[in-house]
């Protein structure tokens, strides 16, 4: 990867490089996101995962601009076909916001104003960026809320958020997201707040809507069925950095870093008896004000003795190349993390060896 | 919806109800006796007891109760003979200090007590409100921090203590203005602005600081929220995200409180009046307190009340206009 100065060089249609959040408190600096890269193309689907604190919704926010600048230092670049959007100004990012990229939320009751009707709401997004008139907008609308799976939506759309069902609201903000077909989607926890089958049907529905606009889709989880079914590419954050970065096939049957390992073992899985009890990550994540010297995961790592020296103790691991598009950010040598890989998720490992 | 007002209004009369027998008896109890009051120093125990009877005092408790109830619906009249007093329904009682209704005595402070409300309502609402979203944008900068300041200030100082100190600078010292004399707006408005200007800022003063706090802190809870976070990433202009999103919801609330607090104010600002010697509802309460005029201080409280309960129904069924979510059932 070649550090080119025009953006857009690799020809990634989503382009991350090195991005750095900080939020200067009174406490400290917070670096909620330090130093993230990756990219995404369109049609495809990249998943961030991690636990809360992580820095995935801080990155995704970055990405849309939706942190203020004067109270944020933000560095970094994050490339859009082709145009850099850090270097943009606040304006021009404004512009691109809700027309090429879009964004969903966790949890749809309180994304939407309580106090205007799904229309009303729609047909605003609609308006921002397109010239047209409000029953024009309108008939868009209802179309996109047909498309997204809405009953009736000719009646619905003049429902107040708060008479829809859950799973109904999540659709209406997906129809408001893909109102001017945005080539790029952000999906922050889109099924966190929703129960199980309807999380299935949004999910559908995300991919159905991606093959129809080729959409770029970054979902962020900290699920990792979701990730299982829907992404193509996988991040895996710690305490603001990447820690790992692959194909979904490369996180879930080749991983190689301890806490992806960890995010793993404590999944719960319906082939594992009872007696089985998940194996949770001990301790908790780091501050993301006073991060550990050296690897920010070492205080939570079982596997650091096996590191030569205080090496996780002093220096921050560089991200490795391991294999095709798999880099991970960990001191052990590479045959020790494939081992320990094979030893913790062994029974994993034979089944899905065929 | 039009049955939920039905019910609101049948608690309302009952509320009502309740309160004119809390209020009554509590006024009973008092160890003042009000036929003692009606005459001066040479008074027999005769005069006392015929007072008393004129006044339906000798009566039970509840009976006069009942008696007052009565009164306020239908009218009633006190004593016999060739001292008879009508006393025309609302009838709230009658001031022996003072010989004449309690209806009409609240009737003629009344006017003072409203221009005086609503002025300072309009000062405070229109400053406290633009100030706290102001501060609210600008959160945490030196203007945030200045307004915050000011607010503090405005917050702590009595309002006897501006009042005076205005009344003695603007009027004694300089002589910007005339001394306070109230008329009534109609007859000479001049004369009423320069009388009422100083006690509408001394008493906006107070109620401006507070709302100044609410409306900051009320905006910036929205502007946390998660649908002003979808607003913009609709790529909605802040302009818009503040105007239409955030000032929508961020100050329903206030409705609440403006209603209640001017309700209250309806019923006198004390010291504001005493200050200015306001011909108004709280310079009433304020003398009817020193001569123990029982029957006039029952009155002025049920009237206040009164305000205070009306006050509420309209705004809860503002509420239900402005918020889609509430449903009235």
């Amino acid at each position: 990867m070649s550090t080119s100065t025009s953006g857009g060089a690799s020809g990634a249609f989503v382009d991350v490089r090195d991005l750095r959040v900080e939020f200067p408190t009174e406490d400290g600096l917070v670096r909620a996101v330090d130093g993230v890269s990756f990219t995404v193309e369109r049609g495809k689907t990249l998943a961030i995962v991690g636990e809360s604190g992580s820095g995935k919704s801080v990155t995704s926010q970055a990405i849309m601009g939706l942190h203020n600048r004067k109270t944020t230092n933000i560095a970094g670049q994050v490339i859009l076909d082709g145009q850099d959007l850090i270097a943009m100004s606040d304006e021009g990012v404004r512009k691109l916001r809700g027309q090429k990229m879009a964004m969903i939320f966790q949890d749809p009751l309180s994304s939407l104003h309580p106090f205007y009707t799904v229309g009303k709401q729609l047909v605003e997004a609609v308006r921002v960026h397109q010239d047209v008139s409000k029953d024009a907008a309108r008939t868009q609308s209802i179309e996109m809320l047909e498309r997204v799976g809405i009953p009736n939506p000719d009646r619905r759309i003049d429902d107040y958020p708060h008479q829809l069902s859950g799973g109904m609201r999540q659709r209406v903000m997906i129809a408001m997201a893909l109102l001017n077909s945005p080539s790029l989607l952000i999906a922050d926890e889109p099924t966190t707040a929703l129960d199980v089958t309807v999380q299935a049907q949004i999910l559908q529905l995300l991919q159905d809507l991606q093959r129809d606009f080729n959409t770029a889709i970054i979902i962020i989880t900290h699920d990792l069925g979701v990730v299982a079914d829907v992404a193509d590419e996988v991040v895996v954050m710690y305490g603001g950095r990447l820690v790992e970065h692959g194909s979904v096939n490369d996180i879930f049957h080749r991983p190689e870093m301890p806490y992806t390992l960890g995010l793993l073992a404590s999944m719960p899985r319906l082939d594992k008896g009872r007696a089985d009890r998940l194996d949770p990550i001990p301790g908790l994540p780091p501050s993301l004000i006073r991060l550990p010297a050296g690897c920010v995961f070492r205080p939570r790592c079982t596997f650091h003795d096996r590191v030569p020296g205080s090496l996780c103790d002093t220096v921050r691991p560089d991200l490795v190349t391991t294999g095709p598009g798999h880099e991970v950010r960990c001191h052990l040598p590479g045959e020790e993390r494939r081992a320990i890989a094979a030893e913790r998720l062994g029974a994993r490992f034979e089944e899905s060896a065929s | 919806m039009s049955g939920y007002i039905v019910r609101r209004l049948i608690s309302m009369v009952l509320m009502l109800l309740l309160l004119t027998l809390v209020v009554f008896l509590l006024f009973n109890v008092l160890p003042t006796d009000p036929a003692r009051l009606t005459c001066g120093k040479s008074c027999t125990p005769a005069v006392i007891a015929a007072n008393r009877h004129n006044l339906g005092l000798d009566l039970p408790v509840w009976q006069q109760y009942w008696e007052y109830l009565k009164g306020i619906f239908v009218g009633r009249t006190y004593g016999s003979g060739t001292q008879t007093f009508t006393c025309d329904a609302p009838c709230l009682g009658y001031s022996f200090k003072r010989g004449e209704a309690v209806t009409t005595l609240i009737k003629e402070g009344f006017p003072a007590t409203f221009w005086l409300a609503t002025g300072a309502f309009i000062m405070w609402i229109s400053v406290g409100v633009s100030v706290g979203i102001y501060a609210a944008l600008r959160r945490g900068k030196w203007q945030d921090k200045t307004v915050m300041g000011i607010s503090l200030i405005g917050y702590s100082l009595p309002s006897f203590f501006i009042g005076l100190v205005l009344l003695f600078f603007v009027v004694l010292r300089w002589g910007v203005l005339p001394y306070p004399s109230y008329v009534s707006p109609f007859e000479n408005p001049i004369q009423f602005l320069q009388t009422m200007i100083l006690p509408w800022i001394v008493l906006a003063i107070l109620y401006a600081a507070f709302y100044m706090r609410l409306t900051r802190n009320q905006m910036l809870d929205t502007l946390g929220e998660d649908y002003i976070r979808t607003a913009r990433a609709k790529g909605l202009q802040e302009r818009v995200v503040i105007r239409k999103h955030a000032l929508r919801a961020g100050l329903t609330p206030i409705v609440t409180a403006a209603g209640l607090d001017l309700a209250g104010l309806l019923g006198g600002a004390i010291i504001t009046e005493s200050i200015f010697s306001l011909p108004g509802l709280g310079t009433l309460v304020v003398s009817s307190v020193n001569d123990a005029d029982l029957s006039l201080l029952v009155g002025i409280t049920l009237v206040t009340a009164t305000f205070i309960i009306v006050a509420n129904l309209i705004v809860d069924l503002l509420y239900a206009v402005i918020d889609p979510r509430v449903r009235l059932i």
